[in-house]
């Protein structure tokens, strides 16, 4: 069982204890945080949170506005693609900036025209089983922690009878950016490795979003997901693994989305049965009868 | 059908029906991202003029989305109920708000209302609406609900325990939920929302939560909020499956891109009925829906958002839902910007869902790339208070750890109830009070370590 230490106190000064002593009720559970980086045991000035807290999540809010707003250093990770040995290729949205961006997601779901012609013009003929998309969305912190490394564990994990085309770095991009750069490169599958939005507690989370046969106009419901990828959340090797396994499923079917049903043991790190709850949950239903 | 409208000697000109409430609508950028927005405020408040002086009936003869390609628009108009719609069946959009605001739309007449009104007509005369009257008519509105407690009855308030894990890790959970149970909250439900999509770990879930319900002794129900299809699943192979959640829209091609059409709903329902569940009532769907996801899905047909979402009501009430929450902030700035559109978004959606005869819930939220932080969330919480939300969400600290935005903290709910006075559902409260968690007033008592609560819930769920 993976263990969370506390969040920490960025509050400094204010850290918990030094308020005036008898205003705020301490929570004598403070030892469940252990558990989790939720913000438990938070104590109470009456029924409101104590200042010390209010302070550390002003901060945290802060952090994770600013995360926003930075732009992702695309040449620097091609440069560390292309030293894994990964061949590369540039993409750009219709959103010509961070503004745009936020305001019209219409323009990160399509490609800049000049950005699709290049692209055309560097397709393979053969085309690819698999094609990776690793883009910034809305956190390009996200792709800079974790990108390089999950991509090294997709190709470690590399099956018998896939290619992999070159991975494709796309900036302001939106998850359905993914369907026209695939459709453009002749993918039979593409993985959108995005940026999700950043979160007080995890300004770095990586996202997965699997769609087979992309082209524009393919909707959500269309895709498989993999959330929360950065080491603290769902590790690089598991998430690899989880992918390998959806597009096996995906190639059998020829299909994703909710009609691909993800049976792939679901037991995410740290998901171990309920400790308390002793012969209460059933095996685990690996049967495929209900796959369509 | 065109229609129009003169001010100071210039005649506006709207093509549609659609076109009327979209640019009668209060600013927001999601109807500006669709092109449906007034492009003045002078046109805006022409528009409003215009729908001001339509006849209510108007909504019944021009179907916004046509009847022939869209299910949405077919249960609307079948199910209407002209008896019901008689006592303002007379009047304009600009009287109906008149009439809501008066004495006679008193809590028996809204609720007899309720068959005859459109989610047109809702969204429609939300359109005249200033915030306070959002708020006014909404706590006329009575919504009571029952599975194994009882949701909204007057002064009270129910919270939904949310113990969301990133990697559905079952200690980390049962340490959210013991600190939820701790604050008072989970009488709404205690809905998880899952990270993974995978179903033997949406089984063992559903398993944890039905544990601790039995063993506690909860007066409360629980969620494992995954697609409609899965939960099906789960109910076949027979996992303790209480409430069945899924996000609906109002448009047939939102929800289809949602995975889901109205037969799927319905399945799914009677696959949770046959179980039997409740032990005090049969409500066990739980929607969420949020202004902007048919405009996402492509698939909104011209209309605005928030009429669009008063559509997705009409689904909901359909199916008799225990609860159901407009989770108004999370969709992002593209949709409601800022502050001052969310909470407007938030008012809107409580008021058309209450006089739709919804038990409406609040997640009262943003997202770190909107233009909005906790005291935004401050004001909506207290109107949306003030006004009679069925619900809110109870989040620790307000942090989401595994979908990324920040809802309102355990200690809100305390706020709110403070503020105002609010009550948990009877049946809950009355478990609080035998725990020794609250007094008889409701208040939140102190805890010290050798309380004995602490000690119950703790071995519960984390044993030593």
């Amino acid at each position: 069982m993976k263990k969370r230490t506390p969040p920490p106190a960025d509050a400094g000064p204010f850290a918990a204890g030094t308020a005036a002593p008898g205003a705020i009720d301490a929570d004598p559970w403070t030892d469940l945080r252990r558990y989790t980086a939720a913000r438990l045991a938070l104590g109470r000035a009456g029924a409101s949170l104590p200042t010390a807290e209010v302070l550390r999540f002003g901060l945290a809010h802060a952090k994770a506005r600013d995360a926003v707003h930075l732009a992702l250093d695309a040449e620097a990770l091609q440069a560390a693609l292309a030293a894994d040995g990964c061949a590369t290729l540039r993409a750009h949205s219709a959103a010509a900036d961070r503004a745009s961006y936020l305001a019209r997601p219409d323009l990160g779901r399509k490609l800049a025209a000049d950005s699709a012609a290049a692209l055309r013009a560097q397709a393979d003929p053969a085309g690819c089983d698999l094609l990776l998309v690793v883009a910034d969305g809305l956190s390009s912190l996200a792709v800079e922690r974790n990108a390089r490394a999950l991509v090294a564990e997709i190709r470690r994990g590399l099956p018998a009878g896939w290619t992999l085309g070159p991975v494709v770095v796309a900036t302001q991009a939106r998850v359905a950016l993914a369907d026209e750069i695939g459709q453009a490169l002749g993918a039979r599958l593409v993985a959108m490795l995005i940026g999700e939005r950043p979160g007080l507690s995890s300004p770095d989370s990586l996202g997965l979003y699997l769609t087979w046969a992309p082209r524009p106009g393919r909707s959500d419901a269309q895709r498989n997901c993999i959330s929360n990828i950065r080491p603290e959340g769902l590790g690089h090797a598991e998430a690899a693994r989880r992918l390998w396994w959806l597009c096996e499923e995906a190639r059998r079917l020829g299909l994703t989305g909710v009609a691909l049903k993800d049976n792939s043991e679901g037991a995410l790190p740290g998901a171990g049965p309920p400790l308390a709850l002793p012969a209460a949950a059933p095996a685990p239903d690996t049967g495929t009868q209900d796959k369509q | 059908m065109p229609y129009r409208h003169t001010l100071d000697h210039r005649n506006w000109l709207f093509a549609d029906l659609r076109e009327v409430l979209a640019k009668a609508s209060p600013a927001r950028s999601g109807d500006q991202l669709a092109g449906l927005a007034a492009e003045s405020a002078v046109e805006r408040m022409a528009a409003r003029m215009c729908l001001a002086e339509l006849p209510l009936a108007r909504f019944l003869e021009e179907a916004l989305i046509p009847y022939e390609d869209d299910e949405v628009t077919r249960l609307i108009i079948d199910g209407h109920d002209p008896a019901a719609f008689a006592p303002v069946a007379h009047l304009t959009v600009g009287d109906f708000r008149d009439w809501l605001l008066s004495d006679h739309a008193d809590e028996a007449a809204l609720a007899a209302l309720r068959p005859g009104i459109t989610p047109e007509m809702a969204a429609a005369v939300s359109k005249l609406m200033r915030n306070q009257d959002l708020v006014l008519v909404a706590k006329k509105c009575r919504v009571v609900t029952r599975f194994r407690n009882t949701i909204g009855l007057p002064g009270r308030l129910s919270v939904r325990l949310q113990p969301n894990h990133p990697t559905d890790d079952a200690r980390g959970i049962a340490a959210a939920i013991v600190d939820g149970l701790l604050y008072g909250a989970g009488d709404a439900v205690i809905g998880i929302n899952p990270a993974s999509d995978s179903l033997p770990a949406l089984t063992r879930l559903v398993h944890m939560l039905d544990e601790i319900i039995d063993r506690l002794a909860l007066p409360t129900q629980s969620c494992v909020l995954t697609h409609v299809t899965n939960t099906v699943q789960m109910i076949e192979r027979g996992a303790p499956v209480d409430l069945v959640f899924q996000s609906v829209a109002g448009t047939q091609a939102a929800n289809a891109a949602f995975g889901i059409s109205l037969a799927t709903l319905r399945e799914a329902r009677e696959a949770a009925l046959s179980l039997k569940r409740g032990s005090l009532g049969d409500n066990l769907m739980y929607f969420e829906t949020g202004q902007g996801s048919a405009l996402s899905a492509n698939a909104h047909h011209g209309v605005d958002q928030q009429t669009c979402e008063a559509r997705a009501y009409a689904v909901a009430r359909e199916f008799k839902p225990l609860l159901t929450n407009t989770v108004v902030g999370f969709i992002g700035p593209e949709y409601l910007y800022d502050g001052k559109q969310i909470l407007r978004a938030g008012l809107e959606d409580h008021f058309c869902g209450k006089l739709l005869g919804l038990p409406l819930g609040c997640d009262v939220c943003y997202t770190n790339h909107a233009e909005a932080d906790q005291d935004d969330m401050d004001s909506l919480l207290t109107l949306l208070g003030v006004a009679g939300i069925s619900f809110i969400m109870g989040v620790p600290g307000a942090d989401d750890i595994m979908l990324n935005y920040q809802s309102t903290a355990f200690h809100d709910g305390l706020y709110l109830r403070q503020a105002l006075g609010l009550r948990r559902a009877p049946e809950f409260e009355a478990w609080l009070q035998r725990m020794q968690l609250v007094d008889e007033a409701g208040h939140a008592l102190p805890l010290n370590p050798a309380h004995p609560a602490l000690g119950t819930l703790r071995r519960l769920a984390l044993p030593a």
